[in-house]
């Protein structure tokens, strides 16, 4: 990586998801809070490295950006990791992000619990 | 990167009452104290992680439409605020070639701080031309002060930046976590506004 932080983007990427370079929903977010499905069902034999990593990280709550830079992988790529295990019942979505602007109760809530940091 | 690289596993879980979340985003020109203010208020390690960008390849004809994929590092930290929610912060860099990364990352943020350096102004044209044409997001600057940097008023700042009216500007040392914390609550004061506005 050049000192800027600024380097060309591998084909690696694109090979360890079958080919996909975008994941199927476009509703995962860099801050979107995922959580393992507690229900005691194992992963199908067929799962990656990748996939198991990332679902024995999120046995507690975490942002999708705070996963990747646990597994060392791009954001971009996570996601789309991610979105099939979300399909695949592994993963749950906690947090739907609004699509614009955040609600207004969020932000009350979020200012109320700035102050009193 | 100067953030510690955690093992899978070691990952500093959110509390299991948090259930929502939001981001700000901290940009800003090099060096000017964005990592500085999210290491001031974050809970966790600052954590780095990399997002895909597609640019125009340098030194080609843009006509042709050539693009490549390239990825920046991002770094970024985490706060809870009250019981339920959880507050991102992450900086992005504010040179050129990062400018398609903010509209994605602008996408339901609640807004911007931007870091101002008053040594080098003009650096801060740029980044405030850029998030109004790129984003929609309320902003409030930062103006952060060095040791030898020249002492104006925030309303010579507020002039020389020919900002939106109503942009609050906020001036103070971002390396303690009260002035990391008084950026951000007058952000999201401000954006707070601007959606009962927009109600109204
Ligand atoms: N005196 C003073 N120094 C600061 C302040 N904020 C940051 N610095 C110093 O400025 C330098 C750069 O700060 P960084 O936080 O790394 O800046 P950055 O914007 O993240 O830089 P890049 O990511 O490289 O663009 C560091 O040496 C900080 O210690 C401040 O409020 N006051
Ligand atoms: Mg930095």
């Amino acid at each position: 990586m050049r000192s800027d932080g600024y380097r060309d983007h591998p084909v690696r990427s694109y090979v360890l998801t079958g080919g996909r370079a975008h994941p199927t929903r476009n509703t995962l977010r860099p801050e979107t809070l995922l959580r393992a499905v507690d229900d005691g069902r194992e992963l199908p034999a067929s799962a990656g490295r990748h996939e198991r990593t990332l679902v024995r990280t999120c046995r507690g709550t975490l942002a999708l950006a705070e996963l990747a830079a646990h597994v060392h992988l791009p954001v971009s790529l996570v996601a789309v990791l991610v979105s099939d295990l979300v399909d695949g019942g592994y993963l749950a979505v906690l947090s739907t992000p609004a699509h614009d602007l955040p609600a207004k109760d969020l932000l009350e809530e979020v200012l109320d619990g700035l102050r009193r940091l | 990167m100067g953030s510690a690289a955690s093992e899978p596993g070691t990952a500093r879980h959110l509390a299991p009452t948090v259930d929502r979340s939001v981001k700000v985003l901290v940009v800003g020109a090099f060096g000017v104290g964005k990592t500085t203010l999210i290491r001031a208020v974050s809970e966790i390690p600052m954590l780095s992680t990399e997002e895909s960008i597609t640019t125009a390849s340098v030194g080609v004809d843009p006509r042709r439409g050539e693009k490549r994929t390239t990825t920046v590092a991002m770094d970024f930290g985490r706060v809870t605020v009250g019981s339920s929610t959880a507050l991102y912060l992450f900086g992005t860099p504010g040179q050129r070639r990062f400018w398609d990364l903010w509209s994605g990352l602008a996408d339901g943020a609640v807004g911007a701080l931007v870091m101002v350096d008053t040594r080098d102004l003009a650096q801060s044209f740029e980044v405030l031309d850029q998030l109004e044409e790129h984003t929609r997001l309320p902003i409030t600057v930062v103006v952060n002060e060095f040791p030898d940097s020249p002492r104006h008023g925030v309303d010579e700042v507020r002039a020389a930046l020919d900002l939106p009216a109503g942009t609050p500007v906020v001036a103070g040392d971002v390396r303690g976590r009260t002035g990391a914390v008084e950026a951000l609550t007058t952000l999201v004061a401000h954006a707070l506004q601007r959606a009962e506005g927009v109600a109204a």
